[in-house]
């Protein structure tokens, strides 16, 4: 009776966090929905499943390439944080260094930075420096912006490795690459993608840099293209579901498969000190 | 100093160096500048540039949009945060109780979290549509404007912003309720106490602490929030979900002011600066009490 009453309280929990998640579900459903019935609802169910809104958005808009320039600069926005993040947090970690209490001090106070604070002079910069609608403009941006957070999770990752580890590399002679190659990178590993994975979320869902700093419709980002989407007549409802649910994708991939890694990197990043 | 200390320094300086290079160029750099374009006029389209002074700052004192964005931040800061803090609670305590599917469970709440803010902006949109938004419909066939009504659009943007964020929330306090000892629990119980007198005086006593973390990157997230407002409403209608920051972007690149655009700019930096400080004092003096 009592199993019973846990087993009933358990997906009754489930339910409710089901229809938490509603919004995305309808939006799911939506684009999938022939476009004579979006406007008609009820019935909530469609009377059939049609692809017509992913091949239109796939064909015919710009999210292809949307797609493709999300997926590279949050690429190299996560290789590049992370190769100047992994030393830059092991100084911070375990070296002496000067004047340590203000920079760990600026560190932390450069995570609550509003990106609203720097857009204007950043933006003068990328012209003047011919940085608009590339790659590499964003990539900087979202790196410089991204790295307090990723050297303050691999800081404190770092900082649980055990010290005799590295005290044995070095006592064995091995040199600052080789402690980095044989020590701190195997054993940071779980850590490594855990930040890796935050980085990579914040850049793809990036808007406020990639909305000012792109100029031609080619090198929208996937937030700057959805939120543009075009509608010639009237909103193409459809279209915009399919084009959500192409944007979710790596998000999502990320939550079922690596939440392990999430979870922990969004801990860490709380109750660390 | 011994030898291997002086190695050592000088190998922290060289390891650092990157960092301080890019956050020097595009963080701290840019920092220094808008505070000298927010003393300046510069509207580039009327070639107007010239030193200003303070005008731009006290051209806020006096300007009711400011007023009325300065009011909206903070309500929607406040709302928003306060909701999130008890939902989460309540969806941590939840999936905490569970025996089974809690993966399932933390699944299905971090998809909110993780996806663009934009994708929320669309979904939301899309749930508010006035004759075929599902929202509209569960409440019985209403032609509500949710996004179009001055009353209704900013507790639609607080709704949109509530869940898409409570679930960070909900995960930092799960996590913590999995580090509370269940020997408190068993002595607890053993003492006698109810499920109520074990909720109040062990289990939420167990997440002030985190409790307040989450509350502070959450208010200073919701301070700067931009992409949700600017999406869903644009700052609309009538102006009614225009938070500092929307203005601030507005002032900037739709009416070209870079100078009063860095202004507010700058006023959003000292806000959430403020805030962050005055949390820490907090947290500092509980972590001596607690």
């Amino acid at each position: 009776m009592r199993r019973r009453v846990r087993t009933l309280a358990d997906t009754l929990v489930l339910a409710a966090l089901a229809s938490y998640a509603i919004p995305f579900f309808w939006q799911l459903l939506t684009s999938f929905k022939p476009e004579a019935e979006l406007l008609r609802v009820p019935p909530l169910l469609p009377s059939q499943l049609t692809l017509a809104h992913y091949r239109a958005v796939i064909e015919r808009s710009l999210m292809p390439q949307a797609l493709a320039n999300s997926f590279g600069i949050a690429t190299l926005t996560t290789l590049l944080a992370l190769a100047v993040g992994v030393p830059g947090a092991y100084a911070v970690a375990r070296l002496p260094l000067p004047g340590k209490r203000w920079l760990l001090l600026a560190i932390v106070a450069s995570t609550a930075f509003p990106q609203i604070a720097t857009v204007s002079p950043l933006y003068l910069l990328m012209r003047a420096l011919d940085l608009r609608d590339t790659w590499s403009g964003l990539v900087l941006v979202h790196t410089s912006f991204a790295l307090p957070l990723t050297i303050w999770l691999l800081a404190g990752f770092i900082r649980e490795i055990p010290i005799e580890a590295e005290e044995a590399a070095s006592v064995d002679g091995a040199g600052l690459p080789g402690l980095f190659r044989w020590v701190v990178i195997p054993l940071l590993a779980p850590g490594l993608a855990a930040t890796a994975l935050l980085t990579f979320l914040f850049s793809w869902n990036e808007f406020l840099f990639a909305y000012t700093f792109t100029v031609s419709e080619a090198s929208r980002t996937i937030p700057v293209a959805l939120a543009l989407f075009p509608g010639v007549f009237e909103v193409p409802w459809g279209d915009i579901a399919a084009a959500s649910m192409l944007a979710s994708l790596p998000p999502v991939l990320i939550v079922v498969g690596l939440q392990r890694f999430l979870v922990r990197g969004l801990v860490a990043g709380a109750v660390k000190e | 100093m011994t030898r291997r200390e002086a190695v050592n320094r000088r190998r922290g300086v060289l390891l650092l160096a990157p960092t301080v290079l890019a956050l020097g160029t595009l963080t701290v750099y840019p920092g220094v500048w808008v505070l000298w374009l927010s003393l300046q006029h510069r509207i580039p389209i009327f070639g107007v540039s010239r030193f200003a002074g303070l005008d731009n700052y006290a051209f806020l004192a006096i300007d009711s949009r400011f007023a009325s964005a300065a009011a909206t931040t903070i309500i929607f800061t406040v709302t928003s945060v306060a909701l999130e803090v008890v939902l989460g609670v309540a969806a941590a305590l939840a999936i905490h109780a569970q025996r089974g599917g809690r993966r399932v469970a933390l699944s299905l709440l971090l998809l909110a979290w993780a996806m663009p803010a934009v994708v929320t902006a669309k979904l939301f949109e899309w749930l508010y549509h006035p004759t075929a938004g599902l929202l509209n419909v569960a409440l019985g066939g209403h032609a509500l404007n949710w996004l179009g009504d001055p009353h209704l659009a900013l507790p639609a943007v607080v709704l949109a912003d509530v869940w898409r964020t409570m679930p960070f929330v909900a995960v930092l306090c799960y996590a913590r309720l999995l580090a509370i000892p269940a020997e408190l629990y068993e002595a607890a119980q053993v003492d006698g106490a109810g499920r109520l007198a074990t909720l109040v005086l062990i289990t939420l006593p167990m997440l002030a602490r985190i409790l307040l973390v989450a509350i502070l990157f959450r208010t200073l997230d919701a301070l700067r929030a931009f992409d949700l407002m600017f999406v869903l409403t644009g700052g609309g209608p009538a102006g009614t979900t225009e938070t500092i920051t929307v203005y601030a972007y507005r002032a900037l690149f739709q009416t070209l002011q870079l100078g009063f655009g860095s202004a507010l700019g700058v006023v959003v930096f000292v806000l959430v600066m403020a805030v962050a400080w005055a949390y820490l004092k907090i947290l500092r003096t509980s972590a001596v009490t607690a």
